[in-house]
């Protein structure tokens, strides 16, 4: 899960970007730090070397250069933070090869539930996804805040009930991937890391038809289920019923999950909250 | 009868919360027990609890930060712990405890350890360096601060009592709501927040007040000393952000009582809404912490440089130019929110503007020592290494407020390493740093030197060994607030984490046995010419520790640096020569006004937490009343005769002459 070991073009323009901002800082912040413990050890009181100046408490010189010098890394940094911002906005395309793969994400208490409407299929906790294809990601949650994030493929965003964000990623290279979830949202909070298989572009069909195989079917009775709070350790896979159920969750013709009052197990307040609705 | 309130309040079937609420029982009752034994109470009641003595105000809003910072202190060891732990497993702590802590541990530090500690050292100091008797309003001074302590009285209620929050020490909605947070957590986190917001409010306006209208003679505003100007500065902050917070979490509790939907997920309730207002607090409220702390840094590297603050004008502006800009960056918290690009670079470029006056300040003080013939005392090693762990710190914050470097690394253990890195290399080494420089001068006497640069050691090489690790596990893909995690990579970093925890841990002990030190050795240590670290701002123009009028004459402010000018140019007709004319000095009066108010703020809070309702009346009138019986007093001033004046200010002179004579020789 190395930010510094990007496995798509998103990952990589970030992580250049990190790289360069630190090493555009440092360029000022290492002489600083030296010139700190420099004068620090220089002027110490027992130095007889070190001319005493108690005077010098003003130069509209230094005064110029202390403020140019952030003023000037800042104008430097802020431009790359405005093309970055604009190139690498998580809704930008990211063109891909072949045709690209849309998924529509939803955080679940505490689980991730990916549907493919075009390919009629959805799985839980796993990502399958072809390598070098744009992936066209809508994200929402069916309660809390979530926030979506492929460390290896780059740029995290929010999922928010009643609401769609977008974001596009591309995976360049085969192999197996780990993503997470990176806001708080409750006491299943760190089961919801998610596997990312990326397939090459013949494997994913073949994927996509396995899994339409299955007897599992997801539609609004089974989503509903689906979507009580509660860990999932297994990789369930199903088949859509209805490739408009990520609408209607999104437009809260589902209703928003429910909180831990149904539940008998986990996430049990400890007090106080068995009178509370 | 009590609302929701039950056995099953008690957590019986947890015994961490149980043993340690035990524990800190029997200690507050031992404490009790002691004072009541030893007939102490009369004097507690008298010269501190009732006292509107701005020193006395500030030192029990040091001394309660200093409290809440080994409760807070141990949430974080029991997280480290956890975290190095839990590694394919489940740790320790269950999730619903672990959560309650980090939540607990976020609260804590910044409302009941951060903010009392610079709000205790800017009421003890501020008067004194303005050359002034009092503050603003003493009495709602008092009020402030007990309205604090009540804040933090009923989060360490919810120890025993029911639950903390689980959701983060901002609470965010949805997950806050009461749909998904049905127990009392939450209520706990608001209500403790909105009475200890009041506090914090006035005693914003008080201080805004103090340095806006109660200056000494000559005390014009360009040669106030910095630490008056970051008071200014932090205080407008609080007077213009606490309100927001405020309102938001009335809003929230509106949710959560009277079923309102302001955040809700349905009825067009909007997260995102609370998202913005909070950090609207959010932002300004670190600099609120933090600004204090330069003043601090400000006063310790000139008096240890043994020189004038470099560049006083260009820190005046860089300070006030940190106070306006950081109103107008909140949205570099949420940039993963999914807003466009322009709204995102321009917030990020926002932010990074707030980068150069702070900038500006680290080379201020950067030429400040330069030219100058250094002490490293305590407080000087604190601000030295301030210096050095702030600018990683910057740096840090600096590659967040880039959007495309932010979507790797939002809510990382990234981010958690780099706001320590400025609330702990900044804030906090600022409030260590500013109680080892002003101790002497509330005390009367100095703290030992060998125990405080051990803390000083200890505490700079464990944060390094902690919160270096947490940078690695940030850049690892490691997200924030993981009760257990299965990722290989992130377990040695957590291991090394705990190790620094515990090298952290020996730098407070250091602290404590200095201060035990010290109080053993005070006779040794005592500081009679009330200038123990030939200081060149008033509140060293007085003795250690100054009597209740602070300066028996106003002093006349000439220049910066006021109290240096008096001893260099020896203009010291009303130090040197004894003063004929000793007048009388009208003070405020004590008064339990702050303290009984509190008293039913507490009975309010805690009964609205339990929705007792009967009880929640009760509270409110209680309060009210007091505020009207204190409305209605007739006597709030009395007289020290000039007698007294002057036989208290003439020991301090007689000592203090030597030292000024020496002085001025120079």
């Amino acid at each position: 899960m190395n930010l510094l070991d990007p496995q798509g073009p998103v990952a990589a323009a970030n992580s250049t970007i990190l790289v360069d901002s630190v090493f555009i800082m440092l360029v000022i912040v290492v002489p600083t730090i030296f010139a700190i413990l420099g004068f620090a050890f220089w002027f110490r009181a027992s130095n007889p070397k070190a001319r005493y100046q108690p005077d010098f408490v003003y130069s509209g010189r230094v005064e110029m250069v202390v403020w140019a010098i952030p003023a000037l890394t800042v104008i430097l940094l802020g431009g790359v933070a405005w093309i970055g911002s604009h190139q690498l906005d998580p809704a930008a395309p990211v063109p891909g090869t072949g045709s690209p793969v849309r998924i529509q994400a939803v955080s679940l208490d505490w689980k991730w539930l990916f549907i493919y409407p075009d390919q009629r299929i959805a799985t839980v906790n796993t990502l399958t996804v072809p390598a070098g294809a744009e992936l066209n990601f809508q994200l929402t949650s069916s309660s809390v805040m979530n926030t979506f994030f492929i460390p290896q493929l780059g740029s995290m965003i929010y999922t928010m009930n009643g609401m769609v964000t977008k974001l596009n990623l591309r995976a360049d290279n085969e192999g197996k991937l780990q993503g997470l979830s990176a806001h708080f949202s409750g006491d299943g909070f760190p089961d919801m890391m998610f596997d990312v298989n990326v397939v090459s572009p013949l494997a994913f069909p073949e994927w996509v038809a396995t899994t339409a195989k299955t007897d599992a079917v997801l539609n609004e009775d089974s989503y509903k289920k689906l979507m009580q709070q509660g860990v999932e350790k297994g990789r369930p896979i199903y088949r859509l019923e209805d490739p408009r159920l990520f609408d209607l969750i999104a437009t809260q013709h589902i209703p928003p999950g429910p909180g831990p009052e149904l539940l008998s197990d986990a996430g049990r307040p400890h007090s106080g909250g068995h009178d509370a609705r | 009868m009590l609302g929701k309130l039950d056995w099953s309040a008690i957590p019986f079937d947890q015994p961490i919360p149980l043993v340690a609420g035990a524990v800190v029982l029997v200690a507050i009752l031992g404490v009790l027990t002691w004072v009541v034994v030893k007939g102490h109470l009369p004097y507690l009641w008298s010269e501190w609890i009732t006292s509107v003595d701005h020193k006395r105000i500030g030192v029990m809003y040091i001394l309660l930060a200093s409290v809440m910072l080994l409760r807070g202190g141990s949430d974080a060891i029991m997280m480290r712990i956890q975290q190095a732990v839990a590694y394919q497993s489940q740790g320790y702590l269950p999730p619903e405890h672990y959560n309650q802590i980090f939540s607990a541990h976020g609260t804590i530090m910044i409302f009941f350890v951060a903010m009392p500690f610079v709000i205790g050292l800017m009421n003890l100091i501020v008067p004194l360096q303005l050359g002034v008797r009092d503050v603003a309003f003493p009495t709602l001074n008092s009020v402030g601060f007990w309205l604090t302590a009540t804040g933090a009285l009923l989060v360490n209620l919810s120890l025993v009592v029911g639950e903390f929050a689980r959701t983060g020490w901002l609470a965010f909605p949805p997950l806050s709501e009461l749909s998904y947070s049905p127990g009392v957590g939450v209520d706990y986190y608001a209500w403790s927040l909105q009475i200890s917001g009041v506090g914090t409010l006035v005693a914003g306006i008080n201080l805004v007040t103090t340095v806006l209208k109660l200056r000494t003679k000559g005390m014009n505003y360009l040669r106030m000393p910095m630490f008056c100007w970051t008071t200014l500065a932090s205080n407008l902050l609080i007077v213009a952000a606490f309100p927001i917070l405020t309102a938001t979490l009335a809003m929230l509790l509106l949710d959560r009582y009277l079923g309102f939907h302001f955040f809700t997920n349905e009825a067009g309730g909007n997260v995102m809404m609370f998202m913005n207002l909070i950090w609207a607090w959010g932002h300004p409220e670190v600099y609120i912490l933090v600004l204090p702390a330069f003043g601090i840094f400000s006063e310790v590297v000139s008096t240890f440089s043994g020189k004038g603050l470099f560049g006083y004008r260009s820190m005046v502006l860089a300070t006030m130019a940190i106070c306006v800009i950081s109103f107008m960056v909140w949205l570099h918290h949420f940039f993963t929110m999914g807003a466009g690009p322009d709204v995102n670079a321009i917030f990020g470029i926002a932010s990074m503007i707030i980068a150069v006056p702070t900038g500006v300040k680290i080379y201020n003080w950067l030429f400040t020592m330069y030219g100058g013939r250094i002490r490293f005392a305590t407080p000087m090693l604190w601000a030295v290494g301030f210096m050095v762990t702030f600018i990683v710190g910057g740096l840090t914050g600096v590659l967040l407020a880039v959007p495309p470097a932010d979507f790797m690394l939002h809510n990382s253990m990234f981010l958690v390493a780099h706001f320590h890195n400025v609330i702990i290399g900044g804030v906090l080494f600022g409030a260590f740093a500013g109680f080892e420089y002003w101790f002497p001068k509330a005390f009367g006497f100095r703290l030992d030197e060998r125990w405080g640069k051990l803390a000083f050691w200890f505490t700079f090489l464990g944060f390094f060994i902690t919160f270096i690790p947490l940078y690695i596990a940030g850049m690892l893909g490691m997200t924030r607030r993981m009760q257990h995690y299965d990722v290989a990579a992130w377990r040695p970093w957590m291991i090394v984490a705990a190790i620094g925890m515990a090298v952290l841990t020996i730098g407070v002990i250091c602290q404590i046995v200095q201060l035990v030190v010290s109080i053993r050795n005070r006779e040794a240590l005592r500081d009679r010419t009330g200038d123990p670290w030939d200081g060149r701002s008033l509140e060293w123009a007085t003795s250690s520790p100054p009597p209740v009028f602070n300066f028996a004459f106003n002093p006349d402010v000439r220049g910066e640096d006021a109290y240096w000018d008096m001893k260099v140019h020896a203009q010291q007709q009303s130090l040197e020569r004894d003063r004929p004319e000793y007048q009388d000095i009208e003070m405020p009066r004590n008064s339990p006004t702050g303290f009984v108010c509190a008293f039913f703020a507490t009975i309010m809070g805690f009964a609205l937490i339990w929705h007792i309702w009967w009880m929640v009346i009760l509270g409110g009138l209680g309060a009210f009343a007091t505020f009207v019986v204190f409305a209605w007093r007739d006597h709030d001033e009395y007289v020290i005769p000039a007698e007294e004046v002057a036989a208290i200010d003439r020991v301090n002179l007689e000592e203090r002459r030597g030292l000024i004579s020496m002085a001025g020789a120079v």
